[in-house]
């Protein structure tokens, strides 16, 4: 064996070796307590799988997944509409060298805490807030409409969030998107809408994509936004896990509650994989 | 050139910065270790992290008091199932829970003559529950009622002297709930003409409807900042399971805010403080203990920055106006009127905890 062979293999292992490592131990472990408890029984007993089965046949906790598809979806959905236009103008239509100050003022809220920014949308929804000051002062309303703990503000808080995020998927797409594209298309005939929806809109789709599935995964299994704007006037699946450890601490329930929940950001990743791969030059 | 080849593979100097790592890793928690065996650990509620509650004993033993807050007796096992025995000190808990921490053995029996326990309001040293085995595992230090508190300028006092307003129509929307299932399923008993001692599985669907009734009425269904908030800003006008834990910290910004105890009457909440089994500081914890029962500990965290409670102790050293605030003179009649907080079987307590979850899920 020729000792420099060696030393060449040994190499990419030892420089991937902590990335390994971090997985095995924050997540395969961590994933593998989790699938074993949630087999257990709360009481102590041994192997059972009643903790997955009341999820099924509990409508209550099917609620919960249902009220987390949801509202994903509503907030996916309309985060995409709204970043889509934002990133376009951000990409075409600021002058270049306003586009680092236009982006990091577009991404400014991100620099409060979560929770901060959560509870200051309660104060801009509720009864004497904001919009309804100014939806009774205009004389829109003669009395106060029902905006904080609702589905509603759960949406708004995870969208103002969100468009942040997509904004910066697809604009990092539109900008890697050489104009040659735009120009063949006009010369071959084509009009800026058209041009939109057969090549600019085709090609970014995958910077949509990744943002979508950003935006699937982090609001999915978010705890904090529907817990401070939804009033607990509906549980979403984050919800229904912390409330099986708050007082009984039944840890084997959450485990299978949380099982579940990653199943469905599989199969949500499975779906649109295509557009996450990596490419290679 | 052997030596040079194992010096230059990646692996081995891998290994031998691992190996580094961990010497100084071990260093570390040692050093950490032997700093905590000084100190008090304490696991607690938010009103024990007040500076002014905790300054005063630091201050008088020299330590330091190291605390971590936790809501939920079962996030608190958790906590504890987590670390290393020895690690924690002591424990606040809700009274109730205090022989779910003795069956798990982690609880130190208390040593009675130590401890004032005959200056504690009667009705709340809780013996069926901090009294395991002839052996006594926790002390009440503070109480208060799951009742009704609300704005007095925006509705009738009067209409507060009863459950039934919180399922009429007159306040509707005006209504915020408590989220904890406990003691909320205890006031919906008592609407219904329940002890919330004898609480069984048969009452359970008509505990439900009554809570239905509520949620139809209320606004939201927020923990203690949400609801706290929601009554303090006009959000709503009542809030269900609230009291003088939610009124009387508030009373000086909004003097407005009050609560009542029903005729049906409320449920009466306790918590109490337990010492670790594993503790390597018994003689420290016994102290804090002594500290926090004092009249002067009882006062200070009667009227914590977190949340303001009844001191358990009738000899808490409170001003006159925190006592008005507390409604201290009040307290026996409050006392009698009131009713045990549900204290479920782990069995009754699931279920109760599912009857919870269909009311936030029902529309």
């Amino acid at each position: 064996m020729n000792p420099a062979t060696n030393s060449g293999r040994a190499l990419p292992w030892a420089l991937v070796t902590p990335a390994l490592g971090w997985t095995l131990l924050f997540f395969v472990l961590p994933f593998l307590a989790m699938g074993f408890s949630s087999l257990t029984a709360h009481d102590g007993g041994g192997f059972t799988l009643s903790n997955y089965s009341q999820f099924f046949t509990n409508p209550a906790y099917w609620q919960a997944m249902v009220n987390s598809l949801q509202v994903t979806a509503i907030v996916t959905l309309v985060s995409v509409l709204l970043a889509y236009p934002f990133a376009w103008i951000l990409a075409e239509q600021v002058p270049e060298r306003w586009q680092r100050l236009a982006l990091m003022l577009a991404v400014l809220p991100f620099w409060t805490s979560y929770v901060v920014r959560s509870y200051s949308w309660l104060l801009v929804l509720a009864q004497n807030g904001v919009i309804n000051r100014a939806l009774t002062d205009s004389g829109l309303f003669t009395e106060p409409v029902q905006l904080a703990n609702t589905r509603l503000a759960t949406i708004t808080g995870f969208v103002h969030f969100f468009v942040m995020l997509l904004t910066l998927t697809i604009f990092a797409n539109l900008k890697q998107l050489s104009p040659s594209y735009r120009k063949a298309a006009a010369d071959l005939g084509a009009g800026p809408v058209r041009t939109f929806l057969h090549v600019v809109l085709p090609l970014t789709l995958p910077g949509i994509m990744v943002g979508a599935f950003l935006t699937f995964v982090l609001c999915i299994g978010d705890y904090i936004t529907p817990q401070i704007l939804g009033g607990n006037n509906e549980l979403l699946m984050p919800q229904l896990v912390m409330m099986q450890i708050g007082r009984r601490g039944d840890f084997p329930l959450a485990s299978a509650l949380s099982i579940i929940l990653m199943a469905i950001v599989t199969i949500a990743y499975l779906s649109c994989a295509r557009w996450l791969k990596i490419e290679r030059a | 050139m052997s030596i040079n080849m194992k010096t230059m593979n990646p692996l081995s100097v891998l290994k031998s910065h691992l190996r580094a790592a961990c010497a100084a890793t071990a260093l570390l928690l040692a050093t950490g270790s032997l700093v905590q065996a000084a100190d008090l650990n304490a696991l607690i509620w938010c009103d024990h992290a007040d500076p002014a509650l905790l300054q005063p004993f630091e201050e008088a033993n020299g330590v330091k008091v190291n605390v971590k807050e936790f809501e939920g007796t079962g996030a608190g096992m958790a906590i504890v199932e987590q670390s290393q025995p020895g690690d924690w000190d002591v424990m606040v808990i809700d009274s109730i829970d205090i022989p779910r921490g003795v069956e798990k053995g982690l609880f130190e029996p208390l040593p009675e003559d130590k401890l004032p326990l005959a200056d504690l309001f009667p009705q709340v040293k809780m013996d069926s529950s901090t009294v395991v085995d002839g052996k006594r595992y926790g002390i009440t230090e503070k109480f208060g009622y799951n009742t009704i508190g609300y704005n007095k300028t925006k509705v009738d006092p009067a209409d507060m002297q009863s459950l039934a307003a919180l399922t009429g129509d007159k306040y509707k929307g005006k209504i915020a709930i408590y989220d904890y299932y406990l003691p909320v399923i205890g006031m919906a008993a008592l609407a219904i003409g329940k002890k919330t001692a004898e609480l069984t599985e048969a009452d359970l669907p008509a505990i439900k409807d009554e809570l239905l009734k509520m949620k139809a009425n209320a606004k939201l269904v927020g923990e203690v900042t949400a609801s706290q908030t929601a009554l303090a800003t006009g959000e709503v006008d009542i809030l269900v399971g609230g009291g003088e834990w939610v009124t009387a910290g508030l009373a000086k910004e909004n003097p407005a805010l009050d609560f009542s105890i029903p005729k049906e009457g409320a449920v009466l909440w306790s918590q109490s403080l337990a010492m670790f089994k594993d503790s390597e500081n018994k003689d420290l914890a016994l102290k804090f203990i002594q500290y926090i029962m004092s009249p002067e500990g009882q006062a200070r965290l009667a009227t914590s920055s977190c949340y303001w409670g009844m001191p358990a102790n009738t000899k808490a050293a409170l001003s006159d106006e925190q006592k008005k605030i507390l409604r201290f003179d009040e307290q026996p009649d409050f006392l009698a009127r009131a009713q045990s907080y549900p204290a479920p079987n782990a069995d009754l307590d699931k279920k109760m905890q599912d009857v919870w979850t269909e009311m936030l899920q029902a529309q």
